[in-house]
């Protein structure tokens, strides 16, 4: 057991799910207790999503504690095939069912041979794996079913090599930390490179065109959490080259180019492909992010200490990116993919005087407050212990809150994306700039703010228990409240205040 | 598969029908989060696994970060496997509780997980207890038999057992003319002040509430005392008060809205033999004031989809209003508890000359979308996971767990749920934008994504 106030990952079946709702008419059916479906509620708020969440609940209850869910499986299984046409539906088993222990594979194929819809079980332990690493296997899984029932199928259709040099996006979905506008500073990207994307999935992907993935001459896999395991499959399978460099800040893009240029060099001897006209042409026109970092405002960025945490991905690209581009001095970057640390060690090294990798949010706390940095770059997580210490904070990786789905255009990746980050970076520092020196010389403005206060001059006096009560209303508004009820008091010739003239004042006026 | 029934007009009596109970709601183990506000010295500590955190963070959201007094005790594999003591386990973490918080009593919340591998919270917390030093009670809030507010009911039913047979000596012995009588039902302070307050207008002072600011104030129980809910959602707690007890329990309808309001305080004066003084008239003075949302509210209609066992007062409360009430979904009736209740709902629909609504125990939320689109209420009162797309439906919303968390009882309240009521309504006609209405229409009723 495990004292646990908060997490950084969610459980396994929140990536399953992530991974499911992203795909265009696919219907997952979580095997899970009643209010376990608050996966509905978050995609609803947080991506202001306009449809119904494809993913119900085949509810276990005190009967199927009794006597198994097998029915009630299968029958929920049929009944959404019926009533939404899905192209695939997913069982997704919680932590629930990983203790019932039921064959729920054996439902799923009882159910498989009625209904038209295909149907999976996602293959993830919820006691082993977490959010991410769920996703990346069932992504994967997906992918993996689809290219193998279209080699099985009778009539099994070739897919042919695009003429031009096309690629696949893998790994942009729902909820993700800023996926959409990502895929869109990526294809962007890509259309300046003269490649075409081929397909991106899974968001808004249809299942059946998994086929299709072959069409493209190599995949692109922009976050390493998810998508990995699907691009390696594909490599295996196919021989599918795959890039998994995130193009996050200018050094970044150029790797991500450079690995592009070499892949398209191999696959097509008759051209020979040479990028480098385009990325003069974008540092020195598009991206303002590295004229910014030669700027003489940047001078004083030089040498501040930053700490710097979040997955493995934005993590690590954000410590190259301060460090080899702007000049920030990373005391200490930090993961919470704890399985993936090895990867993230080796990304940082040199870069930063300790690395962190951890899943304990009070530990991140505490080096936080130990280290003193003047910014953290981190999650919502880092942006409140920054708030608590009053250190300045940029979040740059989920978990995030709705703030952090903006509607605005605010890429990650690419040359839009590094202008992105160096606002951000820059504004994080000013404002901790600024409050230095608001502390230095005393604050903004000198004037005492004079309250409207009308009890001076009243006569009106409050009873203990009429104090007692107004000291129950929230701070922000409390000072309207005694207003309004002196002026009550007033009007009706009360002069003495008790909590019953309090609350009848509150009727009285609205 | 669906089925559409459509209210009749000649329905004059109450109607009950069950679903499939695949409906959306909040897991009861939310009830920490007020809870433990409430309750001021204690810590909640929710045995379960990081599908309970992870809601619990998420469901909170900020809450999380001012050093709440709950946290998870979160099962790993080891613990499913029992390959390590639950015993030692909850040990060590309810030492570590103590020593960093020193709470005055540490509630368990039994899971899901819990049930299933049949950990015996009970037992362990009694022999933890004498160990300790800390009382330690269990509450089994999980969601294999519970939804939401019922969370609070299995907490509460669990207090009963540790409020006194005697009130302490220290406490002043109150002068009043009836029996003694106690209150149920976690509510804000400053809402059970002004329900004291509006008790006392008729003489009748109270002997305490369940729970109390602090878990050393517990009222004390025993067979001369009379107890009275303020929500629908305590029914186990009503039950436990009156067996393991023997309290009496008074019937009436719950303090939401001044009919409701009325209602609860004309049936304790009734019980008690107290005299109402001018009840009549405080009531039909808050329905003036309420007049001014009134207008607009009157014959509009109202859809609960159903998920936190508010509904049949919040019905009855709008039907009074003016409103038509189609369907009334709840996540569980208990027809003896809610029995007053359900007996204003009926006659004040025969009062307003409208068709009595269609209640839906354990709805099938697929199917009520079905009917909210072949009905096209005015307003749908739902859970947030179907907020957004019913709104891209051109169907306004309320937010469902607004009520749970809004100061909704007594006279003084009553304006705040027409607030609330009205705000979608209010909106919409504030909004002038006639291609949104356009775009809107045209958007798929089925699970499925059409845009690019």
């Amino acid at each position: 057991m495990k004292l646990a106030y908060w997490m950084y990952a969610g459980p396994a079946h929140i990536g399953t799910l992530r991974v499911a709702s992203s795909f265009k008419n696919v219907h997952a059916i979580m095997h899970a207790p009643l209010g376990d479906d608050y996966f509905n509620v978050m995609r609803s708020m947080l991506e202001r999503e306009r449809d119904f969440t494809p993913v119900t609940a085949s509810i276990v209850d005190r009967h199927v504690l009794a006597r198994g869910s097998q029915d009630k499986v299968v029958d929920n299984l049929t009944r959404k095939a019926k009533e939404e046409a899905s192209d695939l539906i997913l069982l997704t088993p919680t932590c629930t069912s990983s203790i019932l222990q039921e064959d729920l594979a054996l439902f799923v194929e009882r159910a498989s041979q009625t209904i038209n819809s295909d149907v999976l079980l996602a293959d993830v332990n919820h006691y082993r794996v977490n959010e991410f690493q769920a996703a990346d296997r069932t992504f994967e899984q997906i992918i993996r079913f689809f290219i193998e029932k279209n080699e099985k199928s009778v009539n099994p259709k070739e897919y042919k090599r695009t003429i031009n040099p096309s690629v696949n996006i893998l790994g942009i979905f729902t909820l993700g930390f800023h996926h959409h506008h990502d895929c869109r500073e990526l294809k962007r990207l890509l259309n300046g490179l003269g490649i075409e994307v081929n397909l991106v999935f899974p968001e808004s992907g249809l299942v059946n065109d998994i086929p299709k993935l072959k069409q493209a001459w190599f995949n692109l896999v922009p976050y390493r959490e998810v998508g990995l395991m699907a691009a390696m499959y594909l490599k295996e399978k196919y021989n599918m080259p795959y890039v998994s460099v995130t193009p996050i800040g200018t050094i970044n893009i150029g790797e991500f180019i450079s690995q592009v240029e070499n892949i398209l060099n191999s696959l097509d001897e008759t051209q020979s492909w040479n990028f480098n006209q385009y990325v003069k042409h974008q540092m020195q026109v598009v991206s303002q992010a590295g004229w910014f970092a030669r700027s003489i405002d940047c001078q004083n960025l030089t040498g501040k200490p930053a700490v710097v945490f979040g997955d493995a991905t934005h993590a690590a690209a954000m410590t190259k990116l301060l460090v080899r581009e702007i000049g920030v001095r990373v005391v200490c970057a930090g993961t919470y993919c704890t399985h993936d640390a090895d990867w993230f060690g080796e990304q940082v090294q040199g870069l930063t005087n300790e690395v962190l990798i951890t899943d304990d949010y009070t530990q991140v706390g505490n080096m936080i407050a130990r280290l003193e940095p003047t910014a953290i770059f981190g999650t919502q997580m880092e942006r409140h212990i920054g708030k608590r210490l009053g250190i300045p904070c940029g979040v740059i990786s989920a978990p995030v809150h709705i703030q952090n789905f903006p509607l605005g255009y605010r890429p990650f990746l690419g040359y839009e994306g590094a202008n992105q980050i160096a606002d951000l970076v820059y504004n994080s520092f000013t404002l901790g700039m600024e409050d230095h020196l608001l502390e230095i010389f005393g604050g903004h403005d000198t004037k005492e703010v004079i309250t409207k206060s009308l009890s001076n001059d009243t006569g009106l006096s409050w009873t203990n228990d009429g104090l007692a009560e107004l000291q129950k209303v929230p701070g922000f508004v409390r000072n309207k409240v005694k207003r309004n009820t002196e002026q009550f008091a007033r009007e009706q010739n009360i002069m003495t205040i008790s909590a019953e003239t309090l609350y009848a004042a509150k009727e009285a006026i609205s | 598969m669906t089925n559409i029934i459509k209210t009749t007009p000649t329905d004059t009596s109450l109607t009950f029908e069950c679903e499939t109970g695949n409906y959306h709601t909040f897991c009861p183990i939310s009830c920490v989060s007020w809870l433990y506000q409430k309750i001021e010295d204690s810590f909640f500590l929710v045995v379960g696994t990081k599908t309970c955190g992870y809601f619990l963070q998420n469901a909170l959201g900020v809450m999380i970060f001012a050093e709440p007094r709950y946290a998870i005790a979160e099962l790993e594999e080891t613990d499913i496997s029992a390959q390590v003591n639950d015993y030692l386990e909850l040990k060590r973490l309810c030492l570590q509780i103590k020593h960093d918080r020193n709470p005055s009593v540490i509630v368990w919340i039994g899971t899901c997980t819990t049930e299933i591998i049949k950990m015996d919270l009970e037992g362990m917390a009694r022999r933890l207890e004498t160990e300790i030093q800390v009382p330690t009670i269990v509450a089994r809030a999980n969601g294999l038999d519970y939804a939401f507010t019922q969370g609070e009911d299995t907490v509460l039913a669990a207090l009963v057992h540790r409020c006194p047979e005697q009130p302490s000596m220290g406490s002043a012995v109150q002068k009043r003319n009836h029996p003694p009588l106690v209150l149920f039902g976690s509510l804000p302070s400053s809402v059970a002040t002004q329900l004291e307050l509006d008790l006392k207008q008729h003489g009748i002072s109270i002997d305490g509430w369940l729970p109390a600011q602090r878990y050393s104030q517990l009222p004390a129980l025993n067979e001369d005392t009379y107890v009275v809910g303020v929500n629908p959602f305590l029914s186990r707690t009503a039950a436990a008060l009156m067996r393991r007890r023997k309290c009496t329990l008074i019937g009436a309808p719950f303090p939401i809205g001044p009919d409701g309001t009325h209602a609860w305080i004309k049936a304790i004066c009734d019980t008690l033999k107290v005299k109402p003084k001018n009840l009549d008239q405080r009531e039909t003075a808050m329905w003036q004031k309420l007049e001014s949302y009134l207008p607009n509210l009157r014959g509009k209609s109202v859809f609960f989809m159903g998920d936190n066992l508010l509904e049949i007062s919040l019905a009855r409360f709008l039907t009074r209003c003016g409103i038509i009430v189609f369907e009334v979904g709840i996540p569980y009736l208990d027809k003896r508890f809610q029995g007053a209740e359900l007996a204003l709902l009926e006659s004040t629909c025969n009062k307003m000359g409208v068709p009595t609504p269609r209640i839906v125990e354990k709805p099938d939320n697929y199917n009520q979308i079905q009917r909210i689109r072949e009905l096209q209420p005015d307003l749908v009162i739902t859970g947030m996971a179907h907020a957004n797309p019913l709104e891209a439906r051109g169907i306004s919303t309320k937010w469902s767990v607004e009520f749970t968390f809004a100061q909704i009882h007594g006279f003084t309240n009553s304006r705040d749920i027409l607030e609330l009521v009205s705000r979608p309504l209010r909106r919409n006609n504030a909004l002038e934008n006639p291609q949104m209405e356009n775009m809107m229409s045209g958007v798929n009723w089925a699970n499925r994504r059409e845009w690019q």
